[in-house]
């Protein structure tokens, strides 16, 4: 997953730390900038439904997407643009969704976060948080079954997810049958209005994992290096063979549930204290820290990636939009089976 | 040699399993054990690894058998009893059933629900739960009447590429019994004139088919032909063979065994008087249980689903209306 022939002009690199880091970072700042264009069009009116951003989170989201390869099974969640990237959701894609362009996966019919291309491991969520968990279980059943070995699953989640019953029996299951399933809790500290006090009474959410039998992996969201050293473990431990590993990272949402919420009930004490911190501010300084950009070259790529982003929602936006009068009025794939389409 | 319903539904499980190595069932106590109704009765042991039990999550159940279904397993999931699905419904009804139209890829799953009532079982082991699937866009709800059905319309079941709601039912499992599995049958999506008549119609399906076929016997003494259409799939529901049906017959009873708010009886009676009024010389009737939850005690679970007794008096007042 790691593009760092984006980066061959900026500084030959032998250093596989170096450019693992750099690979990430290309797309915590994708995310970071596709996410802005998409408030952008939010307020021009040019998108339908809502817009969900993950502000703060692209360190942690992109740690999973580049931890995984081609053949894993990937489910993220709403904040998780980064890595859907990084596990190969080419841009155009995320902009026809949510556009609604008829040439997207999702051709109209949903949108915004709810967007994934099954064939390839990349899980399309549902709103209803927590089924993902034994969803990927599933997958991965099914990979055991044909004997594939070498294979990762995993899904991310927020603190209000955990309170789910749906994700407690995934988790509780997966870890019965000892699957190679990597859950990531971005513990953001609001579930949409909710603060973590109101939400759980554990010490920390970390503390469930001995209770589901897994393996526990705590982790500063804020810090990339840690989340890529953390999650790149966790993941390494999944693929092979250690069963289930949850993941619980703490962070702060850096804006609202949607782009619609002001996010006024925030407490400031967390915006001023370390977990409110932005992701991405934290990689410039480790970048630049340890010499592999300069300020200069890192705001070279935040332009060329802000030109990618324009070029796929012009693309996007170009597209034909969907068309009830062609549209496949049916939810069955089998046309015999399918009743009436009054 | 006799085979019962369930055996039929067992004997299905075992051809699928053996025919095809996408197929694994996945549920609470259906190893080594069997399944509590012992559907699976010998199936973890013939196919080695292919019959999970899980833990008592009918939420994971579901989800497990989606993804699996999505990398291109045949997964069926056991439900104790159809009144747990309940646990499980959201899985169902947002996910499997939203996962072809949303994505474009089907999602193959088969979920079995033991359903209906037994005597003694109550509130929360006896009840008919398709009408609240074949509600969603995007599942195919089956409820075989039948020992043959039960064969059949299963193992077409695991070869459908949608979700399938399996509604087999309970009362029939020991009771019911024919000489042989078949060997064909009608197609998934086609109802079956169960016996023909030319004075009333009676569509019913599952365990009511039974009631109704013994009222339509009793009621061929007094020199009535009824006629009694088993649905066998309420989803698709086969408009075309009940509104055959009543153009023969022009009267029509609609008997559930299901609670009477809406529902597959509400359904057949909306689409005949749409689609089909003027075929009606008599207004349409329905019977289903009581408007309550189911009873325990025999006395009182005997007359809150409808019996052929109960039938034969609504019957008569159709008959003379």
């Amino acid at each position: 997953m790691l593009q760092t022939s984006d980066f061959a002009s900026v500084k030959p690199q032998t250093d596989t730390r170096c450019e693992r880091y750099l690979g990430a970072f290309r797309w915590m700042l994708l995310a970071r900038v596709f996410e802005e264009k998409l408030a952008s069009l939010y307020r021009g009116g040019k998108v339908v439904g809502g817009v969900f951003l993950g502000k703060g989170q692209e360190a942690l989201s992109a740690a999973l997407g580049v931890s995984l390869r081609k053949g894993d099974i990937y489910a993220p969640l709403i904040r998780d643009a980064a890595g859907r990237f990084a596990f190969g959701e080419t841009l155009l894609d995320a902009a026809r969704t949510i556009v609604g362009s008829r040439l997207g996966p999702m051709r109209g019919r949903e949108g915004n976060i709810h967007r994934g291309k099954p064939r390839e491991g990349y899980y399309a969520m549902i709103s209803h948080l927590g089924v993902m968990v034994s969803t990927v279980a599933g997958g991965l059943i099914a990979r055991r079954f044909k004997g594939v070995k070498d294979v990762v699953g995993a899904t991310c989640i927020g603190d209000g997810g955990t309170s789910t019953g749906s994700f407690h029996e995934g988790l509780n299951m997966a870890a019965v049958e000892k699957l190679p399933l990597v859950v990531v809790v971005a513990n953001n500290q609001y579930a949409y209005s909710t603060p973590t006090s109101e939400q759980y009474a554990c010490a920390d959410l970390i503390d469930r994992a001995i209770g589901y039998g897994v393996r526990g992996h705590k982790v500063d969201g804020t810090d990339p290096q840690a989340c890529f050293d953390v999650v790149g473990e966790a993941v390494a431990r999944a693929r092979s063979g250690e069963g289930p590993q949850m993941i619980v990272a703490d962070l702060l949402r850096l804006v609202g549930h949607g782009e619609h919420d002001d996010a006024h009930y925030v407490n400031h004490a967390l915006k001023v204290s370390p977990i409110g911190r932005d992701c991405l501010d934290v990689a410039r300084t480790q970048i630049t820290a340890a010499g592999w950009m300069t300020a200069v070259q890192m705001d070279a790529l935040r332009e060329q990636l802000q030109a990618e982003v324009e070029s796929a929602f012009a693309t996007a936006l170009r597209e034909p939009l969907p068309d009830p009068n062609l549209e496949d009025w049916r939810a069955l794939s089998t046309e015999s089976l399918a009743e009436g389409r009054a | 040699m006799a085979i019962t319903y369930l055996e039929a539904i067992r004997e299905a499980q075992a051809k699928l399993l053996a025919d095809d190595p996408r197929v694994f069932i996945y549920g609470q106590d259906v190893g080594s054990f069997g399944g509590a109704f012992k559907a699976t009765k010998g199936l973890a042991k013939e196919f080695p690894g292919r019959v999970l039990d899980s833990p008592i999550s009918e939420d994971a159940q579901v989800g497990v058998a989606i993804g699996a279904a999505l990398e291109g397993m045949r997964p069926i999931v056991e439900m104790q009893f159809a009144d747990f699905s309940t646990c499980g419904l959201n899985q169902i009804i947002n996910h499997a059933a939203t996962m072809f139209w949303r994505t474009n890829v089907k999602c193959p799953i088969v979920v079995r629900l033991p359903s209906g009532g037994t005597a003694g079982a109550g509130p929360f082991h006896s009840q008919s739960m398709e009408a609240l699937y074949a509600h969603y866009p995007g599942l195919v709800v089956l409820n075989p009447a039948t020992v043959e059905d039960a064969y059949s319309m299963l193992i077409a079941a695991v070869h459908i590429d949608d979700p399938v709601i399996f509604c087999e039912h309970k009362y029939l499992y020991y009771h019911l019994k024919a000489e042989s599995l078949p060997t064909e049958a009608l197609p998934v999506g086609k109802a079956r004139v169960a016996r023909p008549g030319r004075d009333a119609t009676i569509v019913t399906y599952s365990a009511m088919l039974h009631e109704a076929l013994a009222c339509a016997e009793e009621l061929a003494q007094d020199g009535w032909q009824i006629e009694v259409v088993d649905l066998r799939s309420v989803k698709p529901l086969d408009t075309d063979t009940i509104l055959g049906s009543v153009a023969r017959t022009g009267r029509l009873l609609v008997v559930g065994e299901a609670f009477p708010w809406g529902g597959v009886t509400a359904e057949v009676v909306a689409r005949v008087a749409t689609e089909g009024f003027g075929l009606l010389d008599a207004p349409p009737m329905r019977l289903n249980a009581k408007d309550t939850p189911v009873p325990y005690h025999p006395n009182l679970w005997g007359t809150h689903r409808p019996t052929a007794r109960a039938i034969i008096g609504a019957m008569r007042e159709l008959l003379h209306a």
